[in-house]
């Protein structure tokens, strides 16, 4: 559960909800907004912070990280992702690599076209 | 150092055909603790120790620190007990409830209850004869909420509630737990519900505590692996393993204590891991719950 509140988290900085340098709400807070457990919220701000995404001082709070690349790292990951199920459906239908890469590049050109 | 909310040391309390053996549990304040197990496991029994409305034969109840069952009635002052099989006065209507529990409890919040009368969308002026059995649990639990007592203990809170009335009831415990000196006890065989909101969960399984710990510990600690094992490997006997089924060339095999050392030597044995899953609070509770039988059985 504490995967579904990091990912949530994650989103609202890498909209913008949440800017850098943000004081984030306080776990107590944030686990009776969201109805989860003090725990819950506790261990996801602790994976964050080991991911850098967020910065926690003592006394004072947790803050989003000062970081410019946090978006774009997300959507990076996002790509990553979808090529990865992309690689996996060509493996089933059988195509080659070049016929992926066709393909890629017609999603890219049609793009353009709208 | 901080005052437990509760706090039970080897307590023990024998019936004829069944004894609570040996129960040991204690929840800071700012938390919420589940209690699960199965009918007839003893978490009733457990919550009436604590209540001082049964004597143990043997071990240690403290309430806010205030022991047990000598001190209670200046323990009780800042406790909620609710229990499904607590009725209301069937001819009385749940305001006439609300002044009579105001006048009792000085610390009773008549602006909290009128907002909860709300938020549970109660009709103050029925009588209770009329209410239906979520109403029924929405009113008794409104009654010990508006008290705000430092610690609620709550007898299957949620059962027989539909799931927007059982929504609201979650929300408001929640709720309470917006001051951090605050802590909640409920037993349920909901484990949706449990896995949602406490901090710490307690399994409980005839008389015995089978595992109490931190909830995300827990469920970090349990996982499911899918494994494929060639002809003639047999996987070594290890006490994280919690249970194996074999199924042909497939095994699933369930651990209490998963660390990547036991991937890589489940790997070394010669088999295959082909998904490794985490599991539900259920699943969990369930598994748990079987090893310990098994366990008791030998």
């Amino acid at each position: 559960m504490y995967l579904q509140i990091m990912e949530q988290i994650r989103q609202r900085i890498a909209v913008g909800d949440w800017a850098q340098g943000q004081e984030l709400p306080s776990i107590r807070t944030l686990a009776v907004s969201l109805r989860v457990s003090v725990i819950t919220v506790k261990r996801a701000y602790l994976e964050l912070e080991s991911e850098g995404v967020i910065v926690t001082r003592h006394g004072k709070g947790s803050f989003v990280a000062e970081r410019v690349a946090l978006a774009t790292d997300l959507q990076q990951q996002k790509l990553d992702e979808h090529l990865t199920a992309a690689a996996k459906l060509a493996k089933l239908l059988g195509l080659s690599d070049e016929e992926l890469a066709t393909r890629l590049r017609r999603a890219k050109r049609n793009l353009g076209k709208s | 150092m901080k005052t437990s909310a509760f706090e039970m040391r080897n307590v023990r309390k024998a019936f004829r055909f069944f004894a609570l053996d040996d129960v040991s549990l204690e929840l800071e304040p700012g938390q919420i603790m589940g209690f699960v197990g199965p009918n007839g496991a003893g978490k009733s029994t457990t919550l009436r120790i604590l209540m001082g409305l049964v004597h143990a034969d043997g071990g240690e109840v403290r309430l806010l620190g205030h022991p047990i069952p000598r001190d209670q009635r200046v323990a009780k002052r800042d406790i909620g007990f609710v229990s499904s099989d607590m009725r209301l006065f069937q001819q009385a209507t749940l305001s006439w409830h609300m002044r009579f529990v105001a006048s009792i409890y000085s610390e009773w919040d008549a602006a909290y209850a009128t907002l909860l009368v709300r938020r549970f969308n109660l009709q103050p002026e029925q009588t209770v004869k009329n209410l239906s059995t979520g109403e029924h649990a929405k009113a008794a639990l409104l009654l010990a909420l508006a008290r705000r007592p430092r610690l609620l203990i709550l007898d299957e809170p949620t059962a027989g509630l539909d799931p927007v009335a059982r929504h609201e009831v979650l929300a408001e415990l929640m709720e309470v737990l917006r001051d951090e000196r605050r802590a909640i006890l409920f037993s349920s065989h909901n484990t949706v519900d449990v896995e949602r909101i406490s901090d710490r969960i307690t399994f409980i399984d005839r008389g015995r505590v089978v595992d109490s710990s931190n909830k995300e510990e827990f469920l970090e600690r349990w996982r499911r692996l899918q494994l494929q094992l060639g002809a003639g490997i047999r996987l070594p006997q290890s006490p994280e393993i919690v249970d194996l089924s074999v199924d042909g060339q497939f095994t699933t095999l369930t651990t209490d204590r998963f660390t990547p050392e036991l991937a890589t030597q489940i790997q070394q044995a010669g088999a295959t891991i082909l998904e490794v899953q985490r599991m539900s609070l259920e699943e969990i509770f369930v598994a748990n719950v079987m090893r310990h039988r098994k366990e008791r059985a030998q």
